[in-house]
């Protein structure tokens, strides 16, 4: 009981926190930012940590580079013809290739157009191959995509696809189901496949049921290849809500991907130089930099984010072709394929031995979340504030409500109003509640009278615990939306107090409230990307990441959305009020 | 208006003892009552009935609100509001049982005493009404009680004012009607608006109904009925069997009522202890012997008690017991069930010996050690005890850590979900997450109580030897728990 209950050493304490409580706040946030600077150059090599994968050698046989070709053309060609994907044909072939063929159709109306995609009303049609596994009971399952885009996109993954298919047809040693499975409307049509795998509905996706199933599928691979020849392979690891594959997987991909030499590359960027080198240190932290933001963005990285929340360990894989000398035939990535399911048809249980939460600076090194996780905690301990106010919590949680509910539901309205699209609407709406917001203050205090000096210090401590509670729940769930929060709310919570010289503290707010902080990340993407972008450029970027952000939300159920609504804005408006108190 | 007054409270008028009351200080406690017309708390029926029922409005909204939307599925899927004993689910299947003619307990799943599911054979249309209804019940059956305890209380400080027992600079710490005026309102509030009463009524979970039997259980013992104390009392030892601990601050409160010493060589009080627990026991069997001629068999014993006193389910919970059992070999736990199941009942002697002239709060503290250290705890158990807060808010002065644990309380009530998500359906974290939050709840709970506990000590010791006490070299001195 000794700390808790002895007055003495309790009041010894609080004292000693007060004292130092600003050089405390500056040093724990100064030492959280340098200590997440210095993660590239201390992170551990990855390995491969389940034995099953590990120690057991396999020996790739196939050769697929041209057969996968001539299929790619042959499906090119009735894809043409069909205008869209050849189910028909798509059928025919696999169930020549000796697979279980089953088709899914399904139809998806969005709840406002896609732009970006110029769609609406969503119809289309999943087909899928089951290779049964000859050695085991259809228990457990393997699985690889492919979506079938518009145009002549991926028509060579659909013929790899196929190919493997076909070699795999020939092979015994299978212990494990392996599905084909190729999908029209990118992650619509995943989503649906998904959902009607298992039985459920979670988007207001109608699709028909699956008339045959395999197993339990224990990993899957997402193919995106749209060139005859690749260069490179880039790899995908974000899902849905910043959720991430085994690190197993990836490891089991890099291994391969030495073995044949083939070049992969993470987040588009080629591996950084060993060794500690300024430019070396530079690439890691750019790659690490592009991973926080995607997955803080919460957006699925490609096919395979969806997978991730079905607990299905899976990664996209996308053939590059560059300008590079050193080019790759389609076998050479067939190999890998080849490779990866045979060792991941040699597991005995899940995917469980590696790292769930970790950050890569590059593919053969990762920060662990022992590294990473005192980051958030250095920054957690600067809101540490002093020692009861209804009206503002509830308007603000009510504006964070409307900033969610409206921009959807109002869109009807908007479009027969004004001379704008419907796509348009929501956007502006969502822009015009959110500039509205920030006008509360001058209605709030007129129905708070007084308070004072400890009305606007309680306030300030209902903001600063709502802040820490939202950033703990974050940082668990998807600690890199945590980092980027904490590291732009932190400064400014600690900071603000009304009176004195306002304007800076109002500069700093705003450039922090999370609308901003999204506009600057748009920004700061471009720059690691090595493409600057202009401030126009980055604002219709922006326009189209808020549509394409709300639009994730209905489609898949991406949490990020809600979260800065009712999370994040209500917390910032709290501190705005705070600023304003009279 | 004072004539009303007279007549709704049978008690003598205050202001004749006025005057030397008002030497006490300058706190002049009696100075509001005056003002108000002397009245002890809890003022008159009418007057207090209207917020009771706005509350009660509100209550009810957010509830039936809350069964029409979405939410109300997810909710009765939380493991911390539906435990394996009273969740809504297996009700029904044991429902199913009986119906098909089969005895509800010979499935593994059905947990619950037949009295509930006779009840719900009849009701089962209208549950969710039952359970909002049943909520209601238990915060009116609290105001109630409440009401009548203040009057004790204020009574018993007047007593022990004008006998010059309490020490003379202590008129800041005496309750004001003032200040009490409002408890009753405030405990009713606490109980229909508290978000864990809210989710447990909107889970169905049956626990709303044991918490429901213990307020009436308290309501009765409060207004002195020794039979209906009993038989309440023995019908949520019934339920849920860990309230045969509250048999001691309910007899301690009955023996104070009656004006009986409490002395071991005292005759009446062993006459009064034996015909209290020969009612208790008598209703008990009579309760029992009635499950047993609904079903026409045993099974419910080893069903419901076996399972509450063996712990083989180990769902995770909010409780500390899940994650042990299922980390022990099979063949120690025995020995542990038997020392976790000590522990609920262990403090109850303790307790009483300290707590003799003060069985309410014996009977809060109590309440709350069954709901922290009981083998299926839900958030329900926890919302009883925290009703009671408001009435113990003269602490406040005396609490040091409230700030914190109440923190404590409210990050781990939104941590629960989040690291659920994350060991069941992320799979990027494992059982030691979830079960480091439960260990920080308990933890949380078991602080804030023992802080209410110390603070009540050092409230009654400043009461007797005064507010500025002083060593022996003439410092002032502080009260320290050793």
């Amino acid at each position: 009981m000794g700390l808790l209950s002895d007055p003495q050493c309790r009041r010894a304490l609080a004292r000693l926190v007060l004292r130092l409580n600003t050089p405390l706040c500056v040093l724990s946030y100064l030492s959280g930012i340098t200590w997440f600077l210095l993660l590239p150059p201390l992170a551990p090599r990855t390995y491969l940590s389940e034995n099953a994968m590990g120690s057991t050698m396999v020996g790739e046989g196939s050769d697929l580079g041209p057969r996968a070709l001539a299929l790619a053309r042959e499906f090119g060609g009735h894809k043409r013809k069909a205008g869209g994907m050849p189910v028909q044909w798509l059928e025919q072939t696999m169930f020549q290739l000796g697979l279980e063929v089953h088709r899914q159709p399904f139809a998806r109306t969005l709840p406002f157009p896609d732009e970006a995609h110029e769609r609406y009303l969503v119809r289309g049609t999943n087909v899928f191959g089951v290779l049964r596994a000859p050695r085991s009971a259809s228990t457990e399952a393997l699985l690889l995509l492919v979506p079938c885009s518009e145009g002549s996109k991926n028509n060579q993954a659909v013929g790899l696809l196929l190919a493997l298919a076909s070699y795999c047809r020939g092979q015994i040693y299978w212990a494990k189901d392996l599905i084909f499975l190729v999908t029209e409307h990118d992650l619509v049509g995943t989503q649906a496949w998904l959902e009607a795998y298992h039985d459920v509905n979670l988007t207001d996706i109608s699709s028909g049921g699956l008339p045959g199933r395999a197993g339990a599928i224990q990993a899957a691979l997402a193919l995106e290849l749209s060139t005859d020849v690749v260069t490179s392979v880039d790899v995908a690891v974000e899902g849905l809500n910043g959720q991430l594959p085994n690190l197993d997987l990836l490891n089991l991909f890099h291994s391969f991907c030495q073995k044949n030499g083939l070049l992969c590359t993470f987040q588009g960027k080629l591996p950084p130089p060993e060794g500690p080198s300024g430019p070396g240190y530079t690439q890691s932290l750019r790659t690490l930099g592009l991973m926080v933001l995607g997955q803080a963005g919460g957006g699925p990285g490609g096919a395979h984010g969806l997978f991730l929340r079905f607990r299905i360990e899976a990664l996209t894989l996308r053939g590059i072709n560059s300008f590079r000398q050193h080019k790759f035939d389609l076998g050479a990535l067939g190999r890998t394929l080849e490779g990866m399911f045979r060792k991941l048809n040699n597991l005995l249980e899940r995917l469980h031995q590696s790292y769930f939460l970790y950050l890569l600076p590059s593919l053969s090194r990762f920060v662990s979340i022992g590294s990473y996780a005192p980051v958030l905690a250095l920054l957690l301990l600067t809101p540490r504030g002093f020692l009861y106010l209804v009206p503002p919590v509830l308007v603000s949680g009510a504006a964070g409500t409307a900033l969610y509910l409206l921009p959807v539901r109002g869109q009807a309205v908007a479009t027969q109003h004004f001379p704008v699209g419907e796509a348009e609407a929501v956007v502006l709406t969502l822009i015009g509640i959110y500039v509205a917001g920030m006008a509360l203050p001058h209605s709030t205090h007129r129905a708070l009278s007084g308070g004072g000096q400890r009305g606007w210090m309680s306030l300030k401590l209902v903001a600063l615990l709502a802040l820490a509670l939202l950033l703990t729940c974050l940082a668990l769930l998807n600690f890199s939306l945590g980092f980027l929060l904490g590291v732009t709310l932190v400064p400014p919570a600690a900071a603000v107090r009304p009176g004195g010289n306002r304007l800076p503290l109002a500069v700093l707010l705003v450039l922090t409230t999370p609308g901003v902080t999204l506009f600057l990340a748009v920004l700061v993407e471009r720059e690691l990307l090595e493409a600057p972008a202009g401030l126009g450029e980055a604002w219709q970027r922006y326009l189209g990441a808020l549509g394409q952000g709300l639009l994730q939300e209905h489609l898949h159920g991406a949490h990020l959305s809600p979260l800065l609504a009712l999370g994040a804005y209500p917390c910032w408006l709290l501190l705005w009020n705070v600023l304003f108190w009279k | 208006r004072d004539a009303t007054r007279g007549q709704t409270h049978p008690c003598p008028p205050a202001e004749e003892r006025l005057p030397r009351v008002a030497t006490l200080g300058k706190g002049d406690p009696m100075g509001t009552a005056r003002g108000r017309g002397a009245g002890p708390p809890g003022g008159t029926r009418a007057g207090m009935a209207a917020p009771l029922v706005l509350v009660v409005l509100a209550a009810v909204t957010v509830r039936a609100a809350l069964y029409r939307s979405s939410l109300a599925v997810f909710i009765a899927e939380r493991v911390e509001v539906a435990s394996p004993l009273n969740a809504w689910k297996r009700v029904v299947e044991g429902l199913a049982l009986l119906d098909l003619g089969v005895s509800p307990y010979s499935g593994a799943i059905f947990h619950e005493t037949p009295l509930i599911i006779y009840l719900f054979h009849f009701l089962i249309e209208y549950a969710e009404l039952v359970f909002m209804i049943t909520d209601v019940l238990t915060a009116v059956a609290l105001y109630l009680a409440i009401q009548d305890f203040n009057k004790v209380v204020f009574k018993k400080q007047k007593l022990l004012i004008e006998l010059d027992k309490y020490a003379p600079d202590v008129a800041e710490l005496i309750q004001t009607p003032m200040e009490m005026h409002y408890i009753p309102l405030k405990v009713a509030l606490f109980y229909l608006l508290n978000p864990y009463t809210v989710m447990s009524c909107v889970a169905k979970s049956t626990c709303a109904i044991n918490n429901s039997v213990i307020a009436f259980f308290i309501l009765a013992t409060i207004k002195g009925s020794a039979f209906l104390s009993a038989v309440f009392l023995a019908l949520a030892t019934y339920q849920s069997l860990y309230p045969l601990t509250l048999f001691a601050p309910a007899l301690l409160y009955l023996l104070q009522r009656q004006f009986i010493p409490i002395k071991l060589k005292s005759k009446s009080f062993w006459l009064y202890t034996m015909q209290y627990a020969s009612l208790y026991l008598c209703s008990l069997v009579v309760i029992i012997c009635l499950s047993f001629f609904l079903l026409n068999s045993w099974d419910f014993i080893p069903s419901v008690y076996g399972f509450i006193l063996s712990v083989p389910d180990l769902t995770p919970n909010i409780g500390l017991f899940w994650y042990f059992f299922a980390e022990m070999f099979e063949h120690f736990s025995l020995f542990f069930v038997c020392v976790f199941q000590i522990n609920v009942f262990f403090y109850t002697i303790p307790l009483a010996i300290k707590l003799k002239e003060h069985p309410m709060f014996f009977m809060f503290v109590q309440l709350a050690i069954i709901s922290i250290f009981k083998s299926y705890p839900t958030l329900g158990d926890v919302a009883l005890y925290m009703a009671f807060l408001p009435v113990w808010s003269h602490l406040y002065r005396f609490l040091r850590n409230i700030f914190i644990l109440s923190c404590v309380l409210i990050f781990c009530s939104f941590l629960f979900p989040v690291l659920w998500h994350l060991w069941i359906y992320a799979g990027s974290a494992n059982s030691n997450f979830y079960y480091a939050i439960t260990l920080t709840f308990n933890i949380g709970q078991i602080l804030l109580i023992s802080d209410y506990f110390y603070a009540f000590l050092r409230r009654e010791y400043y009461l007797t030897h005064g507010l500025h006490l002083t060593r022996q070299d003439g410092t002032e001195a502080m009260l320290v728990l050793k």
